[in-house]
């Protein structure tokens, strides 16, 4: 009864109790640092209040989210497809149990309410259905080739390792998953930098992924102003491809002219569909392999 | 004493000499010129310009070759664009394939010309050409012809269509094998095609483009155009060319990456390698050092998946290495048209020249450098197998792509030890693995960051199986299904 009647006196003076402000910080290697720029922005409603001060990432926290995708690379790569998918599946189950509060957040960023639930709806089911490709897209892309000499030649898809992904600005939830999950099933590594007006949606996610067994530096998530990142990630020698799928005409000039430092990869999403396979594709690498047949 | 005699170089030269066994290359027809092949036609060049191709194993000039210019490209352009729509696309893709078979077949009956003049013209030695480039471009066409129309099997869940057309823009190393490994899956795919042949070595794509007219091709639906790197930059930089196709080195590669940035054209990238091929203790030594030899000293070693760089398992370096130097001491270099000879002429007097300044600084930064000690014929361009060791992961020859008959041999212990090394490296083209170990050669195969591993074998090629690299050694697949994706559009 004492208990009770605690609660009751608190809650009872709820009216003027203070809310618990959330502060937003970014994610890489599996941790919530803050920007180590020290710069922030101001994330504002409708009306124009300040909902939040959101870390304004900067290029030394995309170099150490490029330096902790490779260290994670070669273990997520060797993770079985089987276990890829029900890591997938799990992040699916655990957003699931979070849609209220999803929805809420993206009613902050400026949704309407019907409009957060069809989206992440969808984002659940195409990380259920990504999920499904794991251990599939191997056996569809793959090839045993009839060479003419005695040899047995095989090919099959490998990733090509750390991508770098520009999600798009107008969608909070559905744009992560859409671009990040066909490149990590693939068994790559990325760091997202992610839509301007949807931060917050974005960290409560990697609280999500945090969540899931997903290891530490599989997916980075870095939030700020994106053309402060196009040139550095364009321009970084260990990163080997760059996803968009919105960038502007000159921005896709950028990246594609710097992407030729290091020959990396440069994957327009816009001209795959949402769900498909080949989205997973343009992030792999054949690997042919021969082997004499005879004693 | 006795043991110092029986470690004596063994010297297979002394007791006979192999006679001379040069092919006959009389029957061969040249022309004294040739224009460019534009629209069914060999047409003189709006340059008015001609340059020289040699032969690099006696310093004579073969032929005179028309240069390109800006307008020619636009010429053979048009002439691709307007096949494109009105012929190439209206046939039906069976028919298609019945005219890609038909070069193919024409190329079979034409093989040993086409093998002397891709000597005579490149340097390689007659076997390589008699036995690898030609019946491989010959298969390339057969192989690519049969997917005209089957290519609703190839990419599940998708239709296709044809990109447009295609610059494709080859190399000096394997001139004629590049051509059909690049013209025969863009026809396939009913493209129409731009091509420009390496400068040095025009001639093989020359005859090609007389085979295509005795196949009937349609007029402009391939266009051969010849001269260097000008030519090949306006074509790149044509905004009529929907796909550009390019095998080279890794520079121009990134020159070419950067100067299609901003447009929509479709791009692959074949580009340069530094392949590690590693030899466990476990290896059968003898077909390894064998595998080594074939790796590295192929074609002189201008191959861009040639192994040079040579990882050895401590335990049996030593025996290694002087199995291997026995065995490039029985190196033949010398005349591309002899039967006998393993290596031929240095492709160019400027690739010479870049192979001698790299061999150079492998010396000045404390390499230790052995070569055979083999003649060599005194006019052309020549250069003897060359070993190195005590070399280090920083030396420049072990980072930079020599593509020449130069070998940099390191040693190490452990298998997580040479994959590191091996990976070290802004290349990923290809990879040589050697040992008696299944499970071993399947570990190491997986992690090497490289596009086609040879295990247990090395340099081998084929229609149906898919080549290209990982990181800096381009972008996208040629041969087999995987090569056809870049010339198709799927939706």
């Amino acid at each position: 009864m004492a208990t009770k009647t605690a609660i009751k006196n608190t809650s009872a003076s709820a009216s003027k109790r203070l809310d618990v402000k959330k502060t937003y910080k970014i994610y890489i290697d599996g941790k919530f640092p803050r920007t180590e720029s020290g710069r922030f922005y101001a994330l504002k409603d409708a009306a124009g209040n300040v909902i939040a001060n959101v870390c304004r990432g900067s290029r030394k926290d995309l170099r150490d989210a490029v330096v902790s995708n490779r260290k994670a690379q070669n273990d997520w790569s060797k993770r079985s497809a089987y276990n890829k998918a029900q890591i997938l599946y799990r992040i699916a189950e655990t957003l699931e149990g979070r849609k209220t509060q999803f929805i809420d957040t993206m009613m902050k960023e400026g949704y309407k309410e019907s409009n957060a639930k069809v989206e992440i709806e969808a984002a659940i089911d195409l990380l259920i259905y990504y999920a499904g490709w794991s251990d599939k897209y191997i056996q569809v892309f793959s090839a045993v080739n009839p060479v003419e000499s005695s040899h047995f030649n095989f090919s099959y898809p490998e990733p090509t390792g750390i991508v770098h992904v520009f999600c798009p600005q107008n969608q909070a939830l559905l744009g992560i998953i859409s671009h990040a999950t066909p490149v990590i099933i693939g068994g790559n590594t990325c760091t997202l930098v992610v839509a301007e007006k949807h931060p917050l949606t974005a960290i409560e996610f990697a609280e999500v992924i945090h969540a899931s067994d997903l290891p530490g530096g599989v997916i980075n998530i870095i939030t700020g102003y994106r053309k402060e990142f196009i040139a550095h990630a364009s321009s970084h020698m260990d990163v080997n491809a760059i996803v968009y799928s919105d960038v502007d005409q000159e921005q896709r000039k950028t990246i594609q002219i710097n992407a030729a430092l290091n020959v990396k990869r440069v994957v327009d999403y816009s001209k795959e569909e949402t769900a498909s396979p080949y989205r997973i594709m343009s992030c792999q690498e054949i690997k042919t392999t021969w082997h004499p047949i005879g004693i | 004493m006795k043991k110092k005699s029986a470690t004596k170089d063994l010297k297979f030269d002394t007791k006979w000499t192999y006679a001379p066994a040069p092919e006959s290359a009389d029957h061969i027809q040249l022309k004294e010129k040739y224009d460019l092949f534009i629209n069914g036609k060999f047409t003189a060049p709006s340059s008015k310009k001609y340059f020289d191709t040699i032969n690099p194993a006696t310093e004579k000039k073969i032929a005179s070759i028309a240069e390109a210019n800006a307008a020619d490209v636009d010429k053979a352009v048009t002439a691709a664009r307007t096949a494109q729509q009105k012929v190439w696309s209206k046939i039906s893709a069976a028919e298609r394939g019945k005219y890609i078979y038909r070069i193919a077949r024409i190329m079979q009956e034409k093989a040993r010309e086409l093998a002397i003049i891709e000597s005579i013209d490149g340097g390689k030695p007659i076997r390589e050409s008699r036995d690898i480039d030609v019946p491989l471009a010959a298969a390339h066409f057969f192989y690519n012809a049969g997917w005209a129309d089957k290519l609703e099997y190839a990419f599940p869940g998708k239709k296709t269509a044809p990109v447009g057309v295609a610059g494709q823009i080859i190399p000096w190393n394997f001139p004629l094998l590049m051509a059909a490994w690049k013209i025969a899956p863009a026809l396939a795919a009913g493209n129409t095609v731009v091509l420009k042949p390496a400068e040095t070595t025009p001639l093989t794509a020359l005859k090609l483009a007389e085979i295509l007219q005795e196949a009937d091709l349609p007029p402009g639906v391939v266009n051969i155009i010849t001269g260097a790197g000008a030519t090949g930059a306006a074509i790149v930089n044509h905004p009529g060319i929907d796909k550009i196709a390019f095998t080279g080195s890794t520079d121009v590669g990134k020159i070419i990456q950067k100067s299609l940035a901003g447009t929509d054209k479709k791009y692959t990238l074949e580009l340069g390698g530094k392949a590690a091929n590693i030899i466990f203790e476990d290896a059968a030594i003898d077909q390894a050092v064998e595998g080594i030899v074939n790796g590295i000293f192929f074609n002189q070693g201008h191959v861009c998946c040639a192994g040079s760089r040579l990882f050895v398992q401590e335990g049996i370096a030593k025996e290694v290495i002087r199995k291997l130097k026995d065995r490039i001491q029985t190196l033949i270099v010398g005349d591309p048209l002899d039967k006998n000879t393993d290596i031929g002429a240095i492709n160019s007097k400027a690739q010479l020249r870049k192979i001698k300044s790299l061999v150079q600084i492998g010396i000045k930064e404390g390499g230790e450098c052995w070569q055979s000690d083999c003649d060599v014929p005194s006019k052309g361009f020549w250069f003897r197998p060359t070993l190195f060791t005590n070399v280090a992961q920083s030396s420049t020859i072990v980072q930079e792509e020599i593509f020449g008959p130069v070998l940099a041999i390191q040693t190490f212990r452990t298998v997580e030890e040479v994959i590191e090394k091996a990976n070290n490296t802004p290349y990923g083209l290809s990879g040589g693995i050697w040992t008696d170990k299944g499970s071993k050669a399947f570990q190491v195969s997986s992690k090497l960051r490289a596009g086609v591993i040879w295990a247990n074998t090395y340099n081998k090629f084929d229609p149906t199986s898919p080549f290209g690299g990982y990181k800096e050694s381009g972008v996208g697949r040629e041969g087999g299904l995987h090569g056809l994706s870049p010339y198709l559009k799927l939706y």
